[in-house]
């Protein structure tokens, strides 16, 4: 299954819940589309919940890494949240674990942004 | 790994070749032998394959998760890099069990690919790069990982995994 994203307002934060793949094909350009559409609506603060994101391979984590810089080049943050242990694992591998911040709380995601 | 080094790998695909390491007690069983279409579809049904053939071969789910993992990144370096989605060019996908390892080789008819060209993903510079990680990755969950040029000038990947002992 292609991933799913489903977005909900939390205050001024805005939190996308993923489910499925994020895979280089359709999963990958759902991932970019929605974040570029965000940011252009000004959506500036998104925290991105992963624990239903079954499975990532390295195109879903360069999209990853592209919507983070999108976000912050439009002077926001994307932060990440509920990583699985495989997510996890594979951010380890990549680096990447010192470029995100991370949260496996969404209280404390939440109250990060202000 | 040196070429030489490789071919030994290799060896596993190449039955009689002198640096063989299939013999009479560790005799080398294909498993899979395919020409697959360029396509992200063969991708996708090539890792879940895989992913199902090391199950079966005793290999645990987190291991044979990370062998789908490596399987998928190195077909999608031949579908899309190597042979550019071209509906003339295929990617031979083998599978071989040798002994108590398995054995992959996936190779490609594109124009070639030197992994010492690439930019290294884990430099501080690189991090925000969008892409380049996947060949870290299959490192990171093979024990053994070689890529080469191929005689005709494509790229080829022979990657290997041990059982765990017992098996």
């Amino acid at each position: 299954m292609s991933v799913k994203l489903t977005t909900r307002k939390v205050g001024d934060v805005t939190v996308i819940d993923a489910t499925g793949r994020i895979t280089l094909g359709e999963g990958s350009s759902t991932f970019r589309d929605t974040i570029k559409e965000m940011t252009v609506a000004g959506n500036k603060k998104i925290l991105l919940n992963l624990a239903d994101v079954t499975y990532i391979d390295s195109s879903g984590i360069g999209e990853l890494v592209s919507g983070f810089t999108t976000v912050s080049n439009a002077g926001g943050n994307l932060k990440l949240l509920n990583l699985t242990k495989r997510i996890h694992d594979l951010l380890q591998i990549t680096k990447l674990y010192t470029i995100f911040e991370v949260f496996d709380d969404e209280a404390k995601g939440l109250a990060s942004f202000n | 790994m040196t070429s030489t080094q490789s071919l030994e790998y290799l060896s596993g695909f190449l039955p009689g070749h002198k640096h063989a390491m299939h013999n009479a007690d560790n005799p080398l069983v294909t498993i899979v032998d395919q020409q697959l279409e360029s396509t992200l579809d063969s991708v996708d049904a090539s890792e879940d394959r895989a992913k199902v053939l090391a199950s079966g071969m005793g290999f645990p789910e987190e291991d044979a998760y990370q062998i789908g993992y490596a399987v998928r990144e190195a077909l999608v370096n031949a579908v899309v890099h190597g042979n550019r989605y071209s509906a003339n060019k295929a990617v031979h996908f083998v599978m071989s069990r040798v002994g108590g390892s398995l054995h992959i080789m996936i190779e490609d008819e594109g124009r070639g690919f030197d992994p010492e060209e690439q930019a290294d993903p884990l430099a501080n510079e690189n991090l925000l790069n969008q892409s380049g990680r996947g060949i870290m990755i299959i490192r990171a969950f093979m024990d053994d990982f070689v890529i080469e040029k191929t005689e005709r000038g494509g790229t080829r990947v022979v990657m290997k995994k041990s059982l765990p002992p017992g098996t």
